[in-house]
């Protein structure tokens, strides 16, 4: 056990330090000034922009900025934003937070409504109602994720008015209201950007489960649990679902980086102050540090994402020793 | 008979399979046609008073804010999605295939090689790579765009190929081809390529409609294939604009969306219940 977590700690850091690298050398080598793109640029002068890039050091060789960046990050240093004026580590604390937030919640919803539409599925295959599910699922997993959210926000939103529109917290409101008037605010504003990223992928969940759960349906430890005398409702959910729920599991572990492109297109929609939108407003102003920054925190997700399913499928599958 | 023409009759006798490929040929046929059935997708014959109207006569799904006819840009949009999602499709599964031959054959070394960079790459987030190249890459053709999605999008074919091919390397068919004296590059087009079409083939009909909706969100953005060349992704950034006031605009790109990546889908999943009897249920 001790050497595998070693062994897959290793891996991790390895594929974020990749992650590190190529986003660096991606941003560097492009072609374009940074700060493109922001108010400030079309009022500078050329010896204005000279003196930044003296400051910033992008006038030194490509390795020569690598390896001042590797030093830096290796103290725990991520350099400052080109563009907001503030330490990178003080933006991404802001909003990593709400990212987690959002994608945490996203997931869980997804991995539960998946599992259960999987089951339901799976309990009458070949029946009306999972013929009527698998279709829905196929719809739910075509979709385009900003596009559910821009249908969400036009029918919740602003025809129904059941649900806040956008940001995190209702303007003005906060001083006024309670602690926990102000959990169920944030939560009202959570609905909408989270039922997006959730729907499209608890779809893919459930599609999964359902195949997944059928197959195990003909594994021998089915046939011996059926021999013994339990029921159809006991084989399914206590030995059927555990033998299915580790590739889920994996998958689910795996969606981290669907979460992430997901938060890009849906912060932007709902206002939500996340990752997402920082990636987002970063990438079109050429802000360096904070694009390579962005992409060491989703690297470290990803990473962390594949880790915890590698230990939630050890637990919920006998079958797996981690030690071999 | 053959096992191909064993799972084309599967694949025929499977009703959704067959509507799938259905539409995905009127998809193709509607792309391929869009000039002849439609107006000019960039022009703007009225900019004043045709922005925005909603569905009529002269124009069946309405025009969106800068005047331009939204069926004629939904049809030629087709386009780009298509090109790019067959594309990038069929490019990232001859890579896929090509590191899994490679890795399977090769010696101990190579084969490890290999696949810890397929192992980093997999774990690479892809969105945050595109977002950065194709923000950096302004005026980034078509190609480019099948291009970048295909070299990112490899890794798991590879993975599926190279199982396929370690486990037909000690298959006996193989050793009886390499007593008779068949060659390497003889076993390998003779006996490998065939054995290994069907996975190779079911995971990129699978993958189209993910790459057609990975297209979508980067064009969503801005990136890509940019304006004013129509693209669904972009169409619906127009139409997030006026989502209130004219829901037309970013309703139909969506819905044009939705059904091509249905109908691939469905496609997909019929010639995987038709290529592995086994994994139907």
């Amino acid at each position: 056990m001790l050497r595998f977590a070693a062994r897959r700690l290793a891996f991790a850091v390895v594929s974020v330090a990749a992650v590190v690298f190529i986003t660096f050398l991606l941003v560097h080598a492009a072609p374009g000034e940074p700060m493109l793109g922001t108010p400030e640029r079309a009022l500078a002068s050329p010896e204005t922009m000279a003196r930044q890039r003296t400051l910033f050091g992008l006038d030194r060789p490509l390795p020569e900025q690598f390896l001042r960046y590797a030093r830096n990050l290796a103290r725990g240093e991520l350099g400052e934003s080109f563009v907001l004026h503030r330490p990178v580590a003080a933006v991404l604390a802001e909003a990593v937070p709400n990212t987690l937030l959002l994608g945490g919640t996203a997931l869980v919803a997804s991995l539960l409504l998946g599992l259960a539409i999987g089951v339901v599925q799976a309990a009458r295959h070949h029946s009306r109602t999972d013929t009527l599910l698998s279709a829905a699922t196929l719809v739910l997993y075509s979709v385009p994720v900003f596009w559910l959210g821009l249908v969400l926000l036009l029918v919740f939103g602003e025809r129904l008015h059941w649900l806040p529109v956008s940001g995190m917290t209702s303007a003005g409101l906060e001083d006024r209201l309670s602690s926990l008037g102000r959990a169920v605010d944030v939560a009202r504003h959570l609905v909408l950007p989270a039922a997006s990223l959730a729907l499209v992928q608890a779809a893919a969940f459930a599609r999964f489960q359902r195949s997944a759960l059928v197959e195990s349906l003909d594994a021998e430890y089915i046939r011996a649990a059926r021999a013994k005398g339990l029921t159809e409702r006991a084989v399914l959910l206590k030995h059927a679902l555990r033998g299915a729920l580790a590739p889920t599991l994996t998958l689910a572990g795996l969606s981290v980086p669907y979460f992430l492109a997901g938060s890009v297109l849906v912060e932007s929609i709902f206002g939500w102050p996340g990752l997402g939108r920082v990636a987002y407003d970063a990438i079109f102003a050429r802000d360096y540090n904070v694009i390579t920054a962005t992409a060491l925190v989703s690297g470290v997700l990803v990473a962390a994402g594949n880790l915890l399913a590698d230990v939630a499928v050890a637990i919920a599958d006998p079958r797996v020793r981690l030690d071999q | 008979m053959s096992p191909w023409r064993l799972a084309a009759r599967r694949f025929a006798r499977n009703r959704p399979a067959l509507t799938g490929a259905v539409l995905v040929a009127a998809l193709v046929l509607a792309a391929l046609l869009a000039p002849l059935l439609t107006a000019d997708p960039l022009a703007q014959p009225d900019p004043v008073r045709l922005q925005n109207q909603p569905p009529s006569a002269a124009h069946l799904l309405g025009t969106d804010p800068y005047s331009r006819d939204i069926l004629s840009r939904t049809l030629h949009g087709a386009r780009v999605s298509l090109v790019v999602g067959i594309g990038a499709a069929l490019l990232a599964v001859t890579l896929g295939a090509g590191v899994g031959l490679t890795a399977g054959l090769a010696g101990r070394r190579t084969d490890q090689l290999l696949m810890r960079g397929v192992d980093v790459a997999l774990s690479l987030p892809r969105i945050v790579l595109l977002l950065a190249v194709f923000a950096v890459w302004e005026e980034a053709p078509a190609a480019a765009v099948v291009l970048l999605i295909a070299v990112t999008g490899w890794f798991q074919t590879s993975r599926i190929v190279r199982a396929s091919v370690l486990s037909l390397r000690e298959a006996d068919f193989v050793a009886a081809a390499r007593a008779l004296g068949t060659t390497g590059a003889g076993i390998v087009r003779r006996h490998l390529l065939p054995h290994i079409a069907a996975p190779v083939i079911v995971s990129a009909s699978l993958d189209v409609g993910n790459i057609i909706l990975l297209e979508a969100g980067l064009s969503y953005l801005g990136l890509g294939v940019r304006p004013p060349t129509p693209t669904w992704g972009n169409m619906i950034m127009d139409g997030k604009d006026v989502l209130f006031s004219a829901p037309w605009v970013a309703l139909a790109p969506g819905l044009a969306l939705v059904l091509t990546v249905v109908a691939f889908n469905l496609a997909g999943d019929g010639l995987r219940d038709a290529l592995d009897p086994r994994a139907a249920a």
